[in-house]
C-alpha cells in the first residue's frame, strides 16, 4: 500500500507542479508570449531552425535527457533511506530542475536559440565560456568512464541482460536497414523492432551468459570494459543511420514501454495482487554502512538527473530551443521534460525501496555506499513487476537491466562522439588537424586510462560518480545565474532562479570540498581525483564570482525594455 | 452509413498524423546530420564536375562537362561555402 501512497503523492506534486508552479512562471516570470516569433521561424533553415510539434519537440527533449543518470543517482542514494530522496526528486523536480530545464529554454529561445555556453559569454562574459568548455570536458570523460562501469556490473550481476543487450546492436542495424535501404514504413518496422527486442529478452532469460573468471587471461571485469570501449569507438565513427538513430529511437521507444510497466505493476500490485507490496526501506536509515558520506551534501550530489541537471541546460538550448514551434510551448516541454525525468526518478526510487520482501533483505543489498545502484534498481524493480504484473521475476529483472544497459550504452557512445568532436577543436585551437580516427584513439586512450586508473575491475570509473554530480550542479548553477541576470535586467522577480541556484551551489561547493578532504587522507589519497575535485572547485568559485558581478552589473543597468529582445541583434558572428 | 465513414475517416487521419509523428520522432535528432552529410557529398560532386574549369587535370572532363549545367544553379552557394568570396571561373559570373 505504501508505494502505491508514494507513488499517488509524488505523481500529484509533479502534477500541481506543472498546472500551477510553471503557470505562474510562464505568466509572470517569463511572460511567454505567442507574438514573439521563435528562433525556429525566425531562423528557419530546415537544419538546426525547424519548427516542431510541442508533443514530438517533448519526446525529443525527453528521451536525450534521460539517460541512465535518473536511475543510478536515486538507486543510490536510498541508502539515506527513502524519505530524502523522495523529497529531493519531487522538490527538486517541481522547484529546482522544472525552473532551470523551463528556464534554459526560454533564455535561448528570447536569444535566437543560442546555447548556454554562448549565453554565458554574453551575459557573465568570456571567462564564464572558456570555464564551459573545461567543465563539458570533464563532464563527458566521466560519463563514458562511469557508465562503461556501470554497463559492466550490470552485465555480470545480471547475465541473462548480455543477449538484449548485445542482441539490440543488431535490432537497431536491421532497423536502419529497413528503413533507409529498403524503405519500409516506419510504423510496422517499430512494432518489429521492438517485439524483436522483447524476444532477445526471453531469449536472453532462457540462456544467461556467464563469462568465465578467466576469459582471454582478463577477469569478466576487465573484458567487458576492454569490449565497451571497443563498441563504443566504433559506434562512435559508424555514420548515424547505421546504428545510432535506429538505436536512440527504439531506446526512445522502450523508455515509455518502461516506464508504463513500472507504475502499472505499482498500481496493479496493490489493486490486484495477493501480497500488497509494501516499503521495507527505512523512511531514514539509521543503520548507516561504514564510510557513507553524509546526507548533507551528498544527497544532493549523488541525485542529480531526476531532481537538477546542468546537462538539461545543455540539451534545452541546444536543440529543442531551436525548433520549439510557439513561445508558450516551452512550458510543456522544458517543465514537462523535468517531470519526465522526475517521474523516472520516482519509479527507480519505489523500485528500490518496495520490492525486496524483508528490510533485511533490503539491508544486504544496501551494505556498502553505492553498492545498492542500478542491481538494487534491477531486482527490486523485478520483484514489483513479477507482483504487479505476474511475470516471472528474472524475466521482469532482465527487462529492466536491459533497459538500464540501453540507456547507458546510448549515453556512452554519444559522450564518446562528443568527446571525439572536443578532441579534435582542441586539435584546431593548437594549429593541427587531427583527424577522427586518431581523436577516437584519444578518446579511447584517455577514458580506459580513468576507468583502469584505480585497477583493473574498474574502480576507477564509478569512484569518479560523486565528482560528475558535483560537476553536472555546477552547470546547473552557471545556467541559473544566466536567467537570474535575464530576469534582472527585465526587472522581473529573480527568486525562482535565485533561490534554487543559491541552494544548489552552495551544496555542490560543500560536497566538493568535503570529497577533497577524503580524497587526501593518508592511506587511502586518490591524487586523480584530488585534482579534478580541485579543478571544479577553482571552476566554481569563478563562477560565482563572475555571476554575482554581472548581477551586480544588471541591477545598475537601467532596466530592459520589454520589446528589447525582438530588437537583439544575434551575437552567433561575433562569438 | 454516414457515421460510420465519418469514424473511419477521423480513424485514418489519426493514423496518419501518429505515423506522422512517429517519423518525426525517428528523423528528427538526426536530421541535421543528414544534411551535413548531404551538403559534403554535393560539395564532392562540386568539385568533380568543376575540376577541370579550376585547372584540375580530370581524364573524365569529357563526360562530367555534361553535367556542368546542372550544377550552375547551386554555384555561388558553394564558392561562398568553400571560403571563395567571388566567382573563380570568369565564364560563370554568379557575382
Amino acid at each position: 500500500m505504501g508505494s502505491l501512497v508514494l507513488m499517488i503523492i509524488g505523481l500529484g506534486m509533479f502534477a500541481l507542479g506543472f498546472l500551477v508552479y510553471s503557470k505562474y512562471l510562464s505568466r509572470r516570470v517569463f511572460k511567454l508570449s505567442d507574438d514573439f516569433k521563435s528562433p525556429a521561424h525566425e531562423l528557419y533553415d530546415g537544419v538546426d531552425y525547424v519548427p516542431t510539434n510541442k508533443f514530438i519537440l517533448w519526446g525529443h527533449h525527453f528521451t536525450s535527457v534521460a539517460g541512465a543518470a535518473p536511475i543510478v543517482g536515486p538507486a543510490i542514494a536510498v541508502i539515506w533511506g527513502w524519505l530524502p530522496a523522495f523529497l529531493w526528486v519531487t522538490v527538486g523536480t517541481v522547484f529546482f530542475a522544472g525552473m532551470h530545464d523551463f528556464g534554459a529554454l526560454w533564455a535561448s529561445v528570447r536569444n535566437k536559440g543560442l546555447s548556454i555556453g554562448a549565453l554565458s559569454a554574453r551575459y557573465i562574459g568570456k571567462r564564464g565560456a572558456n570555464l564551459f568548455l573545461v567543465v563539458i570536458f570533464l563532464l563527458m570523460l566521466m560519463v563514458i568512464a562511469a557508465f562503461a562501469v556501470v554497463i559492466k556490473n550490470l552485465l555480470i550481476s545480471t547475465p541473462a541482460a548480455v543477449i538484449p543487450t548485445w542482441g539490440a546492436i543488431g535490432v537497431a542495424l536491421l532497423v536502419g536497414l529497413a528503413v533507409y535501404r529498403l524503405r519500409w514504413p516506419l510504423v510496422p518496422v517499430t512494432i518489429v523492432g521492438v517485439v524483436a527486442l522483447y524476444a532477445l529478452i526471453v531469449l536472453g532469460n532462457a540462456v544467461p551468459v556467464v563469462i568465465p573468471e578467466s576469459f582471454l587471461g582478463m577477469s569478466p571485469a576487465t573484458f567487458w570494459i576492454i569490449v565497451l570501449f571497443v563498441y563504443g569507438a566504433m559506434a562512435s565513427l559508424l555514420p548515424v543511420w547505421v546504428l545510432l538513430q535506429p538505436r536512440d529511437y527504439i531506446n526512445g521507444v522502450q523508455l515509455f514501454v518502461g516506464l508504463i510497466l513500472l507504475f502499472g505493476s505499482v498500481l496493479t500490485g496493490v489493486l490486484f495482487a495477493a501480497n500488497k507490496p509494501d516499503i521495507v526501506a527505512p523512511a531514514f536509515n539509521t543503520n548507516l554502512p561504514d564510510g557513507t558520506p553524509s546526507l548533507v551534501p551528498l544527497l544532493f550530489v549523488t541525485i542529480a538527473c531526476g531532481a537538477i541537471s546542468g546537462f538539461h541546460g545543455m540539451v534545452s538550448s541546444g536543440t529543442s530551443s531551436k525548433q520549439l514551434d510557439k513561445e508558450k510551448d516551452s512550458r510543456f516541454v522544458g517543465y514537462f521534460g523535468a517531470v519526465g525525468e522526475g517521474m523516472l526518478s520516482l519509479g527507480t526510487i519505489l523500485a528500490v525501496i518496495g520490492g525486496f520482501k524483508t528490510a533485511a533483505d533490503w539491508q544486504s543489498v544496501y551494505k556498502a555506499f553505492g553498492e545498492g545502484g542500478v542491481e538494487a534498481f534491477v531486482q527490486g524493480g523485478g520483484a514489483l513487476m513479477e507482483n504487479g504484473l505476474g511475470l516471472p521475476a528474472s524475466l521482469s529483472a532482465t527487462v529492466l537491466a536491459t533497459m538500464a544497459v540501453l540507456f547507458a550504452a546510448t549515453t556512452m557512445d554519444t559522450g564518446m562522439r562528443l568527446l571525439r568532436f572536443v578532441v579534435q577543436e582542441i586539435g584546431q585551437t593548437v594549429g593541427t588537424k587531427i583527424t577522427k580516427f586518431p581523436a577516437t584513439l584519444v578518446v579511447v586512450a584517455v577514458g580506459i586510462g580513468l576507468t583502469f586508473s584505480q585497477g583493473l575491475g574498474g574502480e576507477g570509473g564509478l569512484r569518479i560518480w560523486p565528482l560528475f554530480g558535483t560537476t553536472n550542479q555546477l552547470m546547473a548553477s552557471l545556467t541559473l545565474s544566466i536567467i537570474a541576470v535575464m530576469l534582472i535586467r527585465k526587472r522581473r522577480n529573480p527568486l525562482p532562479a535565485l533561490i534554487p541556484l543559491t541552494i544548489v551551489f552552495v551544496l555542490s561547493f560543500w560536497a566538493a570540498i568535503s570529497q577533497l578532504l577524503d580524497f587526501t587522507k593518508p592511506g587511502q589519497a586518490d591524487w586523480l581525483l584530488f585534482s579534478l575535485d580541485v579543478i571544479i572547485i577553482v571552476a566554481s568559485v569563478w563562477v560565482a564570482i563572475e555571476a554575482v558581478l554581472a548581477m551586480r552589473r544588471a541591477k545598475l543597468a537601467p532596466p530592459e525594455p520589454d520589446d528589447e529582445d525582438a530588437k537583439i541583434v544575434a551575437v552567433r558572428e561575433e562569438l | 452509413m454516414a457515421a460510420a465513414r465519418r469514424r473511419r475517416d477521423t480513424m485514418r487521419r489519426r493514423w496518419k498524423a501518429f505515423s506522422k509523428g512517429l517519423h518525426e520522432f525517428y528523423i528528427g535528432p538526426y536530421r541535421q546530420t543528414f544534411l551535413r552529410e548531404k551538403r559534403d557529398e554535393d560539395d564532392m560532386f562540386m568539385i568533380a564536375v568543376l575540376g577541370e574549369a579550376l585547372g584540375v587535370p580530370d581524364p573524365a572532363a569529357y563526360y562530367t562537362a555534361e553535367l556542368m549545367p546542372a550544377v550552375w544553379e547551386d554555384f555561388h552557394d558553394w564558392h561562398r561555402r568553400i571560403g571563395i568570396p567571388r566567382s573563380p571561373l570568369d565564364h560563370i559570373a554568379c557575382c
